[in-house]
């Protein structure tokens, strides 16, 4: 029976507790007795027929009729996936999309369905290698789809490809791939990792055009949405609800698909990595020392590669189709199931280990723009209730946040970098002055189309995903971050853990409580 | 009685844009209220005479104490001036009718154009020095005019002399040695055409071909060509400067210009006819003591540069003797005493007025140095990085002995920049070379300085100046308060670390306080220029420029694309063992090399390579970028500057840049109806002299001004790019184009490749599964 989240009361007898960094860790000593750390839940048990479990899911889903009545002979048929952000680390081959994808195609040619189209849906995220395509979807069905040109990678920006579907009562446009809206049935296959993931979220981000997008994601709307990981707290998701009404009315069925995966998240030799400190036995202190030695050491490129290559164990705890909102009310509660932790109280300071990976660094490099997202904008964002960090409070991130970036993946961050926050890093001012030119850039649509590039107005949005979480601390402090690059994020930069505390210490006090929450594996705290 | 004695005067002066003349012309405005000036003044090579005067004197801050009394109406001032275009060497000074006239009206002639810079070539020392003063005594006797001739020489005609030196002509001494002035003339144009005939033999041809290969790299048959000329023409100079050294010093001179200045003397006594000649000699002239204010100076002159050199750290010892007279006199003594022995009139003025202090109020050599040291010690000098220099303590060393270890320091540098510039080095590592060579010229100059001035403190003719006492005497107490002459009345501690030494560090522009180097800013001032919205076309290259790749990558990469392992490997081992020979025709010519390289594309289906080469695009070119090149690329476009890729790439490779461009040229390749590449080029790969001539017609055709243009570039083979344009922009230089860059003040951008991107080892594709492989191409396909 694997145990619940909990969270441990720092005491002079606590060993020290282990702190992300980037493509490496460090050990970090707590102040005694003001301090706790949460640690996620134990991994649920798996379903161990997963092909059984989809198939049972698709021919009985949720408010729906079975999916082989849905399809017949003539239909155009649409199958959108979610993209490499997901699920984080990927997951062992064979991916659930895969699994999922070759049943749906296996009724799908037993009705005599001919027309299929297979969409990546990217929203503003950049176009996915072959290699991970592959990974995602298997060798038969790229083999089988790729060379006859049926499958697609959603391109918000290709004008003759997108279909306006209308607009919601507050004025929200609703535009998706054009394809995917004019499907006799449309199937979202999700990989729901966090309680943000899926509902009318996959439809209308997935498969939308900025001029959609740029309805909810921005600053008013980010920094109204208390948490991402809270659907009725949250304005992100209220827009997409009221898109997914208009999508309801006007748009084409949908069948959603939805998955659940354990927190089971490192495999060998990494697992200490989810083990709680004061249980490593020799083994895992052998492999931490070793590990933390050698990362140390290696180049950061090779650090990189050797995390980038972690194919992570974790499996499907649950799978739910049919009506979209009732499978997403299910799926949520799965998640909630897995991830929360039961936290007593806001806290003076919190502390984040940032790791090296991220949704939008997926066999990239985690920019410093994506260090502040994944501290401020995913991390904070991990609570009900209330935030975890009281407000006013400090958050103190532990990366290395070099100034690199990856040249093919993120082009316009580098120049969002050196050009905007050099200007600002206020949300609202950028948004106002700068999002525009970098959303309507013909050399970022370029490469955003035709090569690997995220989207030109992406940092912005990486920026806004942050701005609930600035507004909210006091300080943000990031622990052996490059001192020119955090100053440049508008953070202050501290060497070591104890200069962090000391300069914390002008905004919180003397004597401050600290929560560190040692994620991943992820959790969500449920803060009361 | 000196300004009444010149009133009314009109008064002609020649070298009004010198350092004497300068002083002179203000002086005279500003004191001698009612004289009228008459300047004769060379034409520029772009700026007519009259022009000159206003730019290079009325500018100058000499006449910022005029203007200020003269708040609304310098032109009064002005209006006293007139300026005849003429020059002393020629015949009859080159002058117009009408100037002619002008010149004939005037009352006094002060001659002071000198060819004063201690290595001059020994011809253009002698038409300037020699002939000048009697050329103006002719056009007078040809006209038939007799005016007051003051002509300005130097105390150092004396020679190489211990002891007094009188004021007297050097033929009326004891130690003439009785050189005729007309046979020297004779025999320097003569070594004139010598040494220009000796230039054009084939093997000195030959040398100045190679060296100019050598600076520039293969920067195209029309650069290396100037490049060569100029090389010659430098050369000519330098043997006609060694030569007026040596035949100076073989008679008994310090230099070309002591001596040229005493045959001159005595070629104005031989010519001078019915004109009367009074000669005015300083000794050596120094920023002013008090007029038009305290440490005024114009030009960098002869101890200045020594000065700094030493507060620099660079010359640390400076041959001389301690207790050795070193002659100094402040530029308005000078300027007063001329306009003193103007006044007195052709009949009263002495011959010879010698204007020195070494005989009256003589300045050891070692008060100089423990003044100067002190005074550099308090106000230091801060090198590159913001640190304070420390200078040395002085030994006074033998001569010899600087020479010594400044020769093998210049020896040790030469080596080490020869060894640099055959590395293929570039950005920051190619500017180590620029250092080096920066260093290496410092140490030239400063052996230079200890060839020519050392001469000067080892001096030891002490020079006297009843002459210019007796004037002195003369005068009235008005006269004496506005025109002081007297070098008794220089305090030499105070003249040295509160006049001299403040003015010429400040006219050094070196970095008197400590923090980082102001060439940062000049960057950014440069940067700032080039991203000016007036700026019309913008010029780029592509390899090390914008992306560190090249069309050997871009081949490889397609090249291996579709193969397997082994066949890898193979390709790589073939291309190695080709290398040398590649990289050997590269060196010899750029296009020849493009040409031979790219008939390797022979038979490569097009549809083929296109479709790999929009996955090379984000694979290699994008992977390879320079992202701040890009940006650069994109801030042109946002001001609506035309941008311009011109590139030896093939048009396919480039393709991906194209929104980045309004216009791409490329080499490009002819395709035959099997819809294959030929391997053959339809147009020559732009290299060279030919990008230079692609963007000089493209704004010829679109209507831009290349002075509007900026071109971005990284190899000295762009050369005739960058001279093209009016904004060069040096990339990531290699060696040369870095020294380049840096001598002629050009902005250098050091742009690299995203840090913690991929690095690829080797430009190959990614490597298809052998499923793939056989499914796409069949069995057996080979690329």
């Amino acid at each position: 029976m694997p145990r619940p989240g909990f969270v441990l009361d720092v005491d002079r007898s606590t060993p020290p507790t282990l702190f992300w960094h980037g493509e490496g860790f460090r050990l970090e000593k707590l102040p005694a007795d003001r301090s706790r750390v949460i640690y996620a839940p134990e991994p649920h048990d798996a379903i161990d027929d997963v092909d059984g479990a989809i198939r049972t899911a698709l021919l009985h889903p949720i408010d729906m009729d079975p999916l082989p009545s849905l399809l017949f002979p003539g239909m155009k048929l649409t199958i959108a996936f979610d993209d490499v952000s997901l699920p984080l680390p990927k997951m062992r081959r064979p991916d659930l999309r895969q699994r999922i994808i070759e049943q749906v195609l296996t009724m799908a040619a037993d009705a005599g369905v001919d027309d299929v189209h297979l969409i990546a849906a990217l929203a503003l995220h950049r176009r996915m290698h072959e290699f991970e395509l592959r990974h995602a979807l298997g060798d038969r069905v790229y083999d089988a789809f790729e060379p006859r040109g049926l499958l697609f990678q959603h391109d918000a920006e290709d004008p003759d490809n997108l279909a306006f579907l209308g607009t919601t009562d507050q004025g929200e446009e609703i535009e998706i791939n054009k394809r995917a809206a004019e499907s006799d049935l449309l199937i979202y296959v999700n990989i729901n990792l966090v309680a943000m993931d899926g509902g009318w979220k996959s439809t209308a981000v997935g498969l939308a055009s900025y001029r959609s997008l740029r309805h909810h994601h921005n600053p008013t709307t980010m920094e109204a949405s208390h948490s991402f990981m809270d659907q009725h707290a949250s304005e992100l998701h209220k827009s997409t609800w009221r898109m997914g009404k208009v999508m309801r009315d006007h748009g084409p069925k949908v069948f959603q698909i939805e998955t659940t995966l354990n927190t089971d998240t490192f495999p060998q030799p990494f697992e200490f990595l989810a083990k709680r400190e004061w249980e490593w036995n020799a083994k895992d202190r052998a492999l931490y020392l070793a590990s933390a030695k050698a990362l140390a050491k290696a180049p950061p490129r090779t650090a990189r590669k050797i995390f980038h290559g972690i194919e992570a164990p974790h499996q499907m705890t649950s799978i739910q189709c049919g009506e979209v909102e009732a499978v997403h009310k299910v799926t949520t509660q799965n998640v909630y199931d897995q991830q929360l932790v039961e936290v007593e109280g806001q806290t003076d300071i919190l502390m984040l280990g940032i790791p090296y990976i991220c949704p939008y660094n997926v066999n990239s490099i985690m920019n410093p723009i994506l260090v502040m997202c994944t501290g401020l904008g995913y991390f904070f964002n991990l609570y009900r209730g209330k935030p975890l960090v009281r407000e006013g409070g400090v958050v103190i991130l532990t990366h290395p946040t070099t100034n690199e970036f990856h040249p093919v993946h993120h082009p316009s961050y580098i120049d969002f970098f050196e050009e905007v926050l050099a200007d600002t890093t206020d949300p609202h001012v950028m948004s106002q002055k700068w999002e525009q030119q970098y959303a309507e850039d013909d050399w970022y649509r370029h490469l955003y189309r035709t090569t690997n590039a995220y989207h030109g107005v992406h940092p912005f949005y990486m920026w806004y995903w942050g701005s609930h979480g600035m507004k909210h601390v006091g300080k943000v402090i990031i622990v052996g971050g490059d001192a020119a690059t955090v100053r440049k994020l508008g953070f202050t930069p501290a060497s070591t853990m104890n200069d962090a505390l000391e300069i914390a210490s002008d905004t919180v006090g003397r004597h401050p409580t600290i929560t560190h929450m040692k994620t991943p594996p992820l959790m969500i705290a449920d803060v009361k | 009685m000196i300004a009444e004695a010149l009133a009314g005067k009109r008064i002609a002066i020649t070298g009004a844009t010198g350092f004497v003349g300068t002083a002179l012309v203000e002086r005279l405005l500003r004191s001698v209220p009612g004289c009228e000036l008459v300047l004769l003044i060379r034409d520029g090579q772009r700026t007519p005479a009259a022009k000159r005067t206003d730019r290079e004197i009325f500018k100058n801050d000499a006449f910022d104490r005029l203007r200020a009394t003269h708040d609304d109406d310098f032109s009064s001032v002005t209006s006293r001036v007139s300026t005849i275009a003429g020059d002393v060497t020629r015949d009859g000074l080159g002058l117009n009718e009408a100037d002619r006239a002008l010149f004939a009206s005037c009352d006094i002639v002060i001659h002071s154009a000198a060819a004063v810079s201690f290595d001059s070539p020994l011809d253009s020392a002698v038409e300037i020095n020699l002939l000048g003063p009697s050329r103006i005594a002719n056009l007078c006797n040809e006209i038939g005019i007799t005016p007051h001739l003051v002509a300005v020489s130097t105390c150092y005609v004396a020679g190489n002399r211990r002891g007094n030196a009188p004021e007297q002509l050097v033929s009326d001494g004891p130690f003439d040695i009785g050189i005729d002035w007309r046979s020297e003339v004779a025999a320097s144009r003569r070594l004139r055409s010598d040494a220009d005939a000796a230039s054009r033999s084939r093997e000195n041809l030959e040398r100045f071909r190679d060296e100019a290969r050598t600076e520039l790299g293969a920067a195209g048959a029309p650069a290396l060509a100037s490049k060569t000329e100029q090389l010659r023409e430098r050369w000519v100079k330098d043997q006609l400067v060694e030569a007026g050294r040596a035949r100076a010093a073989s008679v008994g001179w310090p230099d070309a210009y002591a001596f040229t200045k005493a045959l001159g003397e005595q070629a104005l006594t031989d010519v001078k006819g019915a004109v009367p000649v009074s000669i005015v000699r300083p000794s050596i002239i120094e920023s002013a003591l008090a007029e038009p204010k305290p440490g005024w100076i114009r030009g960098f002159r002869m101890a200045e540069p020594v000065l700094i050199s030493y507060a620099r750290g660079l010359l640390d010892e400076f041959p001389g003797v301690p207790e050795g007279t070193v002659d100094v006199i402040p530029v308005d003594i000078v300027v007063a005493s001329i306009i003193a022995v103007a006044a007195l009139g052709p009949e009263r003025a002495p011959a010879i007025t010698q204007v020195a202090s070494g005989g009256i109020n003589p300045l050891k050599y070692r008060m100089l140095v423990d003044n100067v040291s002190g005074w550099f010690l308090e106000h230091p000098i801060y090198d590159s990085k913001g640190q304070p220099i420390v200078v040395p303590e002085f030994r006074f060393p033998g001569r010899g002995r600087v020479q010594a270890q400044l020769g093998r320091a210049k020896k040790v540098l030469t080596a080490g920049e020869k060894v640099l510039q055959n590395l293929p080095l570039r950005g920051r590592q190619a500017e180590w070379s620029a250092q080096i060579e920066t260093k290496r010229v410092e140490i030239e100059r400063a052996l230079t300085y200890v060839e020519l001035y050392g001469l000067y403190t080892e001096c030891e003719a002490i020079y006297q100046v009843d002459n210019l006492m007796l004037t002195w005497g003369e005068l009235d107490d008005v006269d004496r308060a506005e025109f002081n002459f007297d070098p008794r009345s220089v305090d030499w501690p105070t003249y040295i670390t509160q006049v001299h030494l403040p003015s010429i560090v400040q006219h050094a522009r070196v970095k008197t306080t400590p923090g980082p180097a102001a060439s940062t800013d000049r960057m950014a001032r440069m940067r700032k220029q080039v991203l000016d919205p007036r700026r019309q076309v913008v010029a780029f290259d592509l390899e090390n420029t914008l992306i560190a790749s090249n069309v050997v990558e871009s081949y490889s990469w397609l090249a291996t694309r579709r193969l397997d392992t082994p066949e890898r490997v193979r390709y790589f081992l073939r291309t190695l063992a080709e290398a040398p020979g590649l990289l050997k025709l590269d060196r010899a010519d750029r296009t020849d090399f493009l040409r031979h390289f790219y008939r390797r594309y022979e038979d490569a289906p097009v549809e083929q390579i296109e479709r790999d080469a929009r996955e090379m695009f984000a694979q290699l070119i994008m992977t390879k970028s320079f992202p701040d090149g890009l940006r650069r690329v994109r801030e042109h476009r946002a001001l609506g500057h035309r941008t311009i890729l011109i590139t030896g790439a093939l048009s396919f490779n480039v393709e991906g840049l194209r929104p980045l461009f309004d216009e791409i040229v490329a080499a490009e390749m002819s395709i035959r109806p099997d819809n294959t590449y030929s391997g053959e080029m339809v147009t020559v790969p732009p290299t060279g002299e030919a990008r230079a001539q692609i963007l000089l017609d493209y704004c010829d055709a679109e209507g831009f001004d290349p002075d509007e243009c900026v071109a971005y570039a990284d190899s000295s083979s762009d050369l005739p790019l960058f001279e093209a344009v009016g904004f060069p922009v040096a990339v990531n230089p290699e060696t040369r184009l870095a020294a380049i860059a840096r001598k002629r003040g050009w902005l250098v951008e050091h742009w690299s490749k995203s840090p913690g991107g991929p690095r690829p080892k080797l430009p190959i594709g990614p490597l298809l599964s052998e499923r793939e492989r056989r499914q796409r191409f069949g069995s057996g396909a080979r690329r």
